[in-house]
């Protein structure tokens, strides 16, 4: 029953956090996007850098990243958010710089600035939405889209002979010397989302401790994409994309993990 | 002001004049004939000095990239590259100039198309004023004729650049940029204070304070209705700066019966021909745009009332002409003359098709 004398800001247990703007986000529901964003956001307020954070939003369904975010932002260009990131770190090097990109984005059109990037060890964050699809403009193949997933421009499933291999990218990285802190995680449970939430702090305090680059993976549903229900999308990501893209740290600290 | 005179490469003046102008970061990757102005900022490593910010990008791509993130900032950043690297960076200006960044942009151009020569060239002209990237936006285009003006035009570009909130090309050409000449260099300007970023650039992202909204740099704008509405904000920005800042130099032509119209290494070559031609008792000046955008439609339409025709010098196959056609309005007969591929023409053959297209022609 509901007890009217109860709400008081003392027995407050969750509000939204003042680093995600009124807007109202346009992402479908169940998609990660809208989740992640509210991970990010509240590491900003918890860490208390919204005055230094620096949101670089991508071309894909996450566009409009800075009409959500409460901090200074800046549109890219499709896949050149890390060359932007790289360049504001460096001219307010306390700042807090982050990219937030797709798969496309990162993976395919961007795939320079984000190895050159990672590979100068510039000090900022990534968070990479990984959907292994292109949501934004109406489920085409990704690098990361899977053998045998159809999409619209894979429409008899993706095969090797015709598109090649899923992309690693965030295992490739792994390999770079430049990257501090590579991680992949997934947000379709509240577990998850905790987890989730602690790697994405961790990329922050690598950042104010000046540690170079930390690279946030999340595997994300595109239930549109997909064309499948949300829940639905989470039990076939779990099935199928976490089998190419397990989840785990892959590397903390400079060091592979094992 | 302090002035110290110095001989230096087109490519180092702007360099140089990168460091002395408070520049803050400066984003490139090497292409001939303008490395000189990237090797000459790593070897003076400003970053001990004046704490500006120099970094060798992966491509062009990146550089100017990393410049439109620096300028989204409110930051004062530059590159600079040659012809080829220039169409690789025609994403990056389109999104300067939609989102209203300032910024400078040196092209130290050369002979294309494709990888074309690393010998000089003037036919980035339509490329630098009409666009080149996609969408109706225009950058502010500087030609300097020398090496002061190389140094000189990085003062002036940050002036324009932050007033009108828009992206300058400093437009020149192989031999201007590896050219030495005498310059005179002024005193340190110091890099902005964050407190002066913020007044000189208030609307930029530099980090929201509790006190204001966040800002957003962008140039989407998904709501036609609205994006119409700055695309007329964008024109007239550049309706102004055709009525504010129109930049020329006029030469011998007070008794003139005819002139060149030529910028750059061009117009050097043009004055030599000025001369060959008056000891020939040809009566020719030199109409010398210094902003190819906005462009000096006026004084050329004065000129075109008078004389008995006019000759465009670039070292193309014929760009700027049609600038100066529509500035003329077939008043008085308008050529094109000039060698390109990388060869550039002497003052002799200046003056012959002044003779021959102009003056036997008529
Ligand atoms: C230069 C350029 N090429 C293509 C596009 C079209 N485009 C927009 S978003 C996108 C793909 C985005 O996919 P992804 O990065 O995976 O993001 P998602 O929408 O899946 O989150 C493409 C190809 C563009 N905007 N710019
Ligand atoms: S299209 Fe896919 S990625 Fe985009 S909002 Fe919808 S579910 Fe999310
Ligand atoms: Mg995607």
């Amino acid at each position: 029953m509901f007890n009217p004398d109860i709400v008081k800001p003392e027995n407050l247990v969750y509000k939204r956090t003042d680093v995600l703007t009124k807007a109202v986000m346009h992402y479908c529901p169940g998609c990660g996007h809208g989740t992640t964003h509210r991970i990010v956001a509240e590491v900003i307020e918890e860490m208390g850098i919204q005055d230094k954070a620096i949101c670089i939003a991508p071309v894909g369904c996450s566009v409009l990243a800075y009409n959500y975010f409460e901090v200074d932002s800046l549109g890219a260009a499709h896949g050149r958010a890390p060359a932007l990131a790289t360049a504001i770190q460096r001219l307010f090097p306390d700042h807090h710089t982050f990219t937030y990109q797709g798969d496309g984005d990162l993976a395919a059109i961007g795939t320079a600035e984000t190895i050159h990037a990672c590979n100068r060890g510039e000090n900022i964050v990534i968070i990479f939405i990984n959907n292994g699809i292109y949501g934004m403009t109406g489920g085409q193949m990704a690098p990361t889209t899977l053998i045998g997933m159809k999409t619209a421009t894979s429409p008899y499933g993706r095969t090797v002979e015709l598109n090649g291999y899923p992309l690693q990218i965030t295992e490739l990285l792994a390999e770079l010397p430049g990257t501090y802190y590579v991680t992949r995680q997934s947000v379709h449970t509240a577990a998850a989302v905790r987890k989730t939430k602690r790697a994405i702090r961790q990329a922050f305090e690598n950042q104010k401790n000046k540690k170079g680059t930390s690279f946030v993976e999340v595997v994300s549903n595109c239930n549109s994409g997909w064309k499948m229900t949300a829940p639905k999308a989470n039990e076939w990501m779990v099935e199928n994309m976490f089998v190419k893209y397990p989840i785990g740290d892959i590397k903390v600290d400079g060091e592979k993990v094992k | 002001m302090a002035k110290e005179l110095k001989l230096m490469k087109g490519n180092e003046a702007i360099a140089e004049a990168a460091i002395r102008s408070g520049c803050d970061g400066y984003f490139g990757y090497p292409i001939t004939p303008q490395s000189e102005v990237m090797e000459y900022l790593m070897a003076e490593k400003p970053w001990e000095r004046t704490g500006m910010v120099v970094l060798q990008a992966e491509s062009e791509t990146s550089s100017i990239n990393m410049v439109y993130g620096g300028a989204g900032v409110g930051k004062k950043v530059m590159t600079s590259s040659s012809s080829p690297g220039i169409s690789l960076m025609q994403e990056g200006l389109t999104y300067l100039a939609g989102a209203e960044l300032p910024a400078i942009i040196a092209n130290v151009v050369r002979g294309g198309p494709g990888l074309g020569t690393i010998q000089p060239s003037q036919a980035d002209y339509f490329q630098a004023t009409k666009g080149g990237g996609h969408g109706d936006y225009q950058l502010f285009v500087l030609a300097p004729a020398t090496v002061q003006e190389m140094y000189d035009f990085v003062f002036l570009g940050w002036e324009i650049a932050f007033k009108y909130r828009n992206p300058v090309m400093i437009l020149s050409d192989g031999a201007i940029g590896q050219v030495m000449e005498k310059l005179y260099v002024g005193d340190y300007v110091p890099r902005w204070t964050d407190e002066e970023l913020k007044k000189n650039a208030p609307w930029a992202s530099y980090g929201k304070p509790a006190n204001r909204e966040h800002h957003i740099i962008t140039s989407l704008e998904l709501d036609s209705a609205k994006q119409e509405e700055h695309n007329h904000k964008l024109q007239a920005k550049y309706r102004e700066m055709e009525e504010k800042e129109v930049r020329f130099e006029t030469i011998d032509c007070e008794d003139a019966d005819y002139i060149f119209v030529a910028y750059g290494s061009s117009a050097r070559i043009a004055q030599k021909a000025i001369q060959l031609g008056r000891e020939k008792g040809i009566k020719v000046g030199l109409l010398r745009p210094i902003t190819l955008f906005p462009f000096p439609k006026k004084p050329i339409a004065e000129f075109s009332k008078k004389v008995k025709g006019i000759l465009t010098v670039e070292m193309s196959a014929g760009q700027m002409v049609e600038d100066v056609r529509l500035a003329a309005e077939f008043r008085c007969p308008v050529e094109h003359f000039g060698r390109y591929g990388g060869i550039i023409h002497t003052p002799h053959e200046v003056l012959e098709a002044l003779e021959e297209k102009i003056i036997k022609a008529k």
